[in-house]
């Protein structure tokens, strides 16, 4: 597997407080990744970190082969598609086109005409006057004209209503498809990422707590429902995710490779987004219990 | 022809669903010998789904010697699921129709019907098994 994005223990300190702490992580090549966690986790630091805007505090990180924001050609490999999809509401869209071409040196003028066609984007207008969803779509558009070899979108889609989300989660699925470029997408909303990942990165609390591909993450997870027991003594090769107790009854999430042996247990299956949800439960435990004590106890 | 649908409550996996799809139009004669399969920027874009969820589908279906794919081309199908069976299809449709106005008329309500027919379904499996 050759990796697109490469960290090791990456991390990012903001005067006392890390935003990102020991990352580790491998995105393959090709794949269309998704990149979860609650506000505030670490997401928007990560990417700034893969596109060069954000230096490290600790550790490294290669994307594309390279150092991020390191030359004129590293620039040229990797799109980037910041939060609220931003574009200059004073500019038009013929002009936006024109800023694109003079900036980035792979330029593709015929994908970006042919997009803003399609669209029925008037080129004549400015993007200030653009609805919430015309706005993405152009914004998307330069990502893709320029031609990278990895195209890094910040929360694409959290602004723009379910119709305007499908239509630009269509759009970037056509050009993956169209021109195999790896995408690297951040949300805070797992459904929106559920068709389109085949990777996932789940971040919580500036730390990754789960990473793999999405039909193996599906296939390893399991809700386990019966009567009340010790967590303790699970088999050793099932990884508690989650659990939860009521006098009688104890309902876990495990991660295993193996087949779940004991009778005792109702196997359940799990969807992309309750997986993510029994990871993100476990940073927020009931009960006032010190943090640090529960992050140690999850490793 | 034939167009994708996706059921993101069913627990099943994207690129399953497609291949279900396809085995069933296949089935049920909506698919013949030589008809293309939709190509997968069409399917992508209509379904805002990974392209690499529906190259393992059309991979799958290629590996079971289902479709073949033509560089450039597009994929298509190689060869039918329908047997000589098929011919049976429309009298045991009808006749199942029946048997459920039937079982309506006798008052079983939906859950009823299904849950007699799984039933009836299990223990005639296990009897020629």
């Amino acid at each position: 597997m050759t990796a697109i994005v490469r960290a090791d223990g990456l991390g990012k300190r903001y005067r006392g407080n890390w935003a990102l702490s020991n990352c580790t992580l491998e995105i393959p090549a090709g794949s269309v990744s998704g990149l979860v966690g609650p506000n505030g986790a670490g997401k928007t630091t990560l990417l700034n970190l893969a596109v060069g805007m954000l230096a490290p505090t600790a550790g490294t990180i290669e994307v594309c082969g390279g150092r991020p924001g390191a030359d004129a050609a590293q620039l040229a490999k990797v799109g980037y598609v910041a939060q609220d999809t931003p574009t200059y509401p004073g500019l038009t869209v013929a002009e936006h086109l024109r800023l694109g071409a003079h900036l980035n040196p792979r330029w593709d003028d015929a994908v970006a005409q042919s997009r803003v066609d399609r669209l029925g984007l008037d080129p004549g207008k400015r993007a200030g006057k653009l609805s919430g969803g015309q706005r993405a779509q152009l914004a998307l558009t330069l990502g893709l004209a320029k031609r990278p070899d990895l195209l890094i979108l910040d929360e694409p889609v959290s602004s723009l209503d379910p119709l305007a989300r499908r239509e630009f989660l269509q759009s970037l699925m056509e050009a993956v498809a169209e021109h195999e470029l790896s995408v690297l997408l951040s949300s805070h909303v797992v459904s929106d990422l559920e068709r389109v990942c085949d990777h996932l990165v789940v971040l919580v609390d500036s730390e990754v707590r789960v990473e793999g591909d999405v039909e193996t993450l599906l296939n390893t997870h399991h809700r386990l429902t019966g009567p009340q027991r010790d967590t303790s003594r699970l088999p050793a090769n099932q990884h508690l995710v989650s659990a939860s107790h009521t006098d009688r009854q104890s309902t876990l999430v495990v991660r295993t490779e193996a087949p779940i042996l004991d009778p005792a247990w109702t196997v359940g299956q799990l969807s992309l987004e309750d997986i993510v949800l029994a990871y993100m439960e476990r940073a927020a435990p009931a009960g006032g219990v010190p943090k640090q004590a529960t992050l140690e106890a999850l490793r | 022809m034939i167009e994708f649908s996706l059921d993101g409550r069913s627990g099943v996996s994207p690129y399953l669903q497609v291949v279900q799809q396809v085995r069933q139009a296949l089935r049920l004669g909506m698919l013949r010998k030589g008809d293309q399969l939709p190509t997968v920027k069409d399917v992508v874009a209509r379904l805002a789904i990974n392209p690499n969820t529906v190259l393992k589908a059309y991979r799958e279906l290629e590996r079971d010697g289902l479709v073949t794919a033509r560089p450039g081309v597009g994929t298509f199908v190689t060869r039918s699921l329908t047997d000589a069976s098929f011919a049976a299809h429309e009298p045991l449709r009808r006749e199942l129709a029946r048997w459920l106005t039937k079982a309506r008329q006798a008052g079983l309500d939906e859950e009823s019907i299904e849950a007699l027919f799984s039933n009836s379904f299990r223990e005639s499996a296990r009897d020629i098994a």
